[in-house]
């Protein structure tokens, strides 16, 4: 039994925001009250001026195994979203080979289960191999719990095969999860086109390029009736098209990464390949127009898009190295700056990280009503830490936000009832 | 007194500091002149020139600036070099560097490569052209050959002509000329117009007439002719018919306007003959300057012999 006192309960699913304390047992919320009393042998963590919320969900990360572990594994991967507050992640199929079928996916999960601090949620690819060509085995995956198909990173091109994707994961409840990128207008780009990439000498990836992919998508799934989440949204023009479909009644979803909320092209200026990442930081113009769009609803959902990759392959020219950059642990504190400056409600900030991804996919928890798992995240929103690459849990360390001071960072990690992280330690080893 | 470690680009300048190495340039113009094109100022330093782009002129031109100076100069040409066997920017820096090099000039095809190697080695690095991002020495001869023929850069209305879009010696250009207080015009097809020129205080054109007018410098740049393959522009002939500088097209600029090329010329392309080898082409003259610029630069950034100083 684990009773957690005095802390300010963020529950946007159950309309609570309030202090509350919570007890939970055998990986389950027992009761919400305003004093519990402590149960005989109850372990209590007192959370007072801190905030309580449902477990938080980050629905786009790369673990990068099988086969690419030289970058990230699933046993480094989940620590860090432990060390982040993130009670479960779904991982994106974008490993070697392709997370493609029922066998991959069962071997994500057995490797989840044996290694894993956190709960991990695999998505599928949407085509076999992610090459675009033949619709991978979605039936087959969703048998084995898959919720979301993706071919994250290589966008599937041929709308044809788009629509067959959204009328055949439709049968089984499957989330198609769109990277929307034309890939003939992102050319060989390296960053978002305009005064920067001007400036800086190098390649530019237009807006045009994210929006005109999201207008196919949005076509296609309303013409299939299907669900579709736009993965990573950058751009004011994509918001508008999602706002504007929603408003007609579309199943549209989307994401948006706290870096896009928080940094602009101008952090390129330096040529730091921590700032090269696909879809580019963008121009302050559309950093606004996300943050608006997170704060009135139109953006559903904070994912991380967290990409290690090894300081080998990033400690080269601007244009060769790949893009990406780790963001499990540096999202709570980015999002409270954000709250912190009136931008964003704490409801909808926890919402977008727990209650709407577990919505979108379908997933358990996303809040922290009797009944519900046990998975929960304490916030200390005073506290202050500047991050040295040594600090990271993730094996990757091209994280922009290293050497800054962030403020509101996790305390307290608890996966179906077992505590995970605390005061900044894993427990989980 | 030169506080820089390194010249990665104009754009960090003051106008000091190039009005600095332009002052400088001027009595080491006059030991390119000489018999004897040798002084012993940089004896005992070594510079190495890191080219992983083909280049003629600017290599040769740091090389014997190096020369003329008393320095030892080493060119590494990367196609024999280990970077062929896969060696990274900063490795091949570092090797470079622990031999004791004072200087290393590095043109790379990547924008920002002068700059991770700047950031990783103790030898002072020079930027001799980074992708589409900066070539300052190219800028600072260009200044010079203009401040020699005009007196001053300040209130001259400047026409840069051509890619705009893939050029570093435009970007170069535009902030030096910016800084010196000149008024800077491009033209050019609006597919090779890099977006947000407006905001660089620079006026952009796209009938070339219109950017001529009343000119007193014209700066033609290159054109890589592979941009057409890419689909940038239809065919080379109608880039030569739209853009290219032809005598008709000089003599709308102002009376004994000059004409710049960075070089290499595509000669009825971008620049018909009689133009290129015309009286107001002053094309030869900034190949000089380019060796003097850069004896400027190497003697500043070394701190090059406090007592023998060449005036």
């Amino acid at each position: 039994m684990f009773l957690v006192k005095g802390g300010m309960l963020v529950d946007p699913a159950a309309g609570i925001k309030a202090v509350r304390d919570i007890l939970l047992q055998d990986g389950k919320v027992v009761e919400i009250g305003e004093h519990l009393e402590r149960p005989e042998g109850a372990e209590v963590y007192d959370a007072t001026g801190k905030l309580v919320t449902p477990g938080l969900i980050d629905m786009h990360v790369h673990l990068r195994e099988p086969g690419l572990e030289a970058k990230e594994t699933i046993a480094s991967g989940t620590r860090a979203a432990a060390m982040g507050g993130f009670t479960s992640v779904c991982c994106m199929p974008n490993t070697n080979p392709v997370t493609d079928s029922l066998a991959l996916v069962e071997a994500v999960q057995a490797i989840s289960k044996r290694d894993g601090a956190v709960r991990v949620f695999p998505i599928g690819a949407i085509t076999k191999g992610s090459q675009g060509q033949e619709l991978a085995e979605i039936g087959d995956m969703a048998q084995a719990g898959v919720r979301a198909v993706s071919d994250d990173g290589k966008p599937v091109a041929r709308a044809e095969i788009m629509r067959l994707a959204l009328e055949y994961a439709k049968m089984f409840e499957v989330t198609v999860v769109s990277h929307c990128e034309e890939q003939s207008l992102a050319g060989d780009g390296v960053m978002h086109y305009g005064p920067m990439s001007a400036m800086l000498g190098l390649k530019g990836i237009p807006a045009a390029a994210e929006e005109v992919m999201v207008a196919r998508d949005i076509i296609l799934a309303e013409a299939a009736g299907a669900k579709l989440h736009i993965a990573h949204i950058s751009t004011r023009g994509s918001l508008e098209l999602v706002r504007a479909a929603k408003a007609r009644g579309v199943n549209v979803s989307c994401e948006v990464t706290p870096h896009h909320l928080s940094l602009s092209d101008e952090a390129v200026s330096g040529y730091s390949t921590s700032t090269k990442v696909n879809p580019p930081l963008r121009s302050w113009d559309h950093v606004s127009a996300l943050r608006q769009g997170l704060a009135d609803g139109t953006i559903d959902c904070i994912a991380t898009d967290h990409a290690p990759h090894t300081i080998e392959e990033k400690a080269v020219e601007f244009g060769a190295a790949p893009f990406g950059l780790v963001g499990l642990e540096t999202a709570v504190p980015l999002i409270m700056e954000l709250v912190r400056n009136k931008e964003l409600d704490i409801e909808r900030a926890v919402a977008a990280l727990s209650s709407n991804p577990a919505r979108v996919f379908g997933l358990p928890g996303g809040t922290l009503q009797p009944g519900s798992p046990a998975d929960l995240t304490v916030i200390d929103p005073d506290l202050e830490l500047v991050l040295k690459p040594e600090d990271l849990r993730s094996q990757g360390k091209n994280s922009p936000f290293l050497g800054t001071e962030l403020k509101g960072f996790p305390v307290l990690t608890m996966v179906e009832g077992q505590v995970v992280m605390r005061e900044r330690n894993l427990l989980a080893d | 007194m030169w506080k820089r470690k390194d010249l990665l680009g104009i754009k960090e300048l003051s106008a000091d500091e190039i009005n600095q190495i332009l002052d400088q340039a001027v009595p080491m113009k006059d030991i390119i002149k000489r018999d004897i094109k040798k002084v012993p100022t940089l004896r005992g330093k070594s510079v190495i020139n890191l080219f992983y782009e083909p280049s003629t002129r600017t290599r040769t031109s740091f090389e014997l600036a190096g020369k003329y100076l008393s320095a030892d100069t080493v060119n590494i040409a990367v196609s024999t070099s280990s970077v062929v066997k896969g060696e990274t920017l900063i490795d091949t820096g570092k090797t470079i560097d622990v031999m004791g090099a004072d200087v290393v000039v590095i043109r790379h095809q990547a924008s920002g490569a002068p700059h991770l190697l700047a950031k990783h080695i103790k030898a002072k690095v020079i930027n001799a052209g980074d992708g589409a991002h900066e070539h300052p020495t190219q800028a600072l001869l260009d200044l010079f050959t203009i401040k020699e023929a005009k007196g001053s850069i300040e209130g001259l209305t400047v026409t840069i002509l051509g890619d705009i879009l893939h050029s570093r010696v435009a970007r170069s250009n535009i902030w030096g000329l910016k800084k010196l207080g000149a008024k800077v015009r491009v033209a050019g097809p609006s597919t090779l117009m890099p977006p947000g020129l407006g905001d660089w205080g620079v006026e952009v054109y796209h009938r070339v007439e219109d950017a001529l007018e009343g000119a007193d410098v014209v700066n033609v740049l290159r054109l890589q002719l592979e941009r057409q393959q890419k689909g940038l522009f239809p065919t080379i002939r109608e880039y030569a018919r739209q853009w290219g500088l032809n005598s008709r097209r000089v003599s709308l600029a102002k009376p004994g306007a000059m004409v710049l090329h960075p070089g290499p010329m595509n000669r009825g392309v971008e620049i018909s003959p009689e133009v290129a080898d015309g009286l107001q082409s002053v094309i030869t003259e900034q190949v000089t300057n380019g060796v003097a610029v850069r004896m400027a630069i190497l003697y500043l950034m070394t701190g090059g012999g406090v007592s023998d100083v060449p005036r």
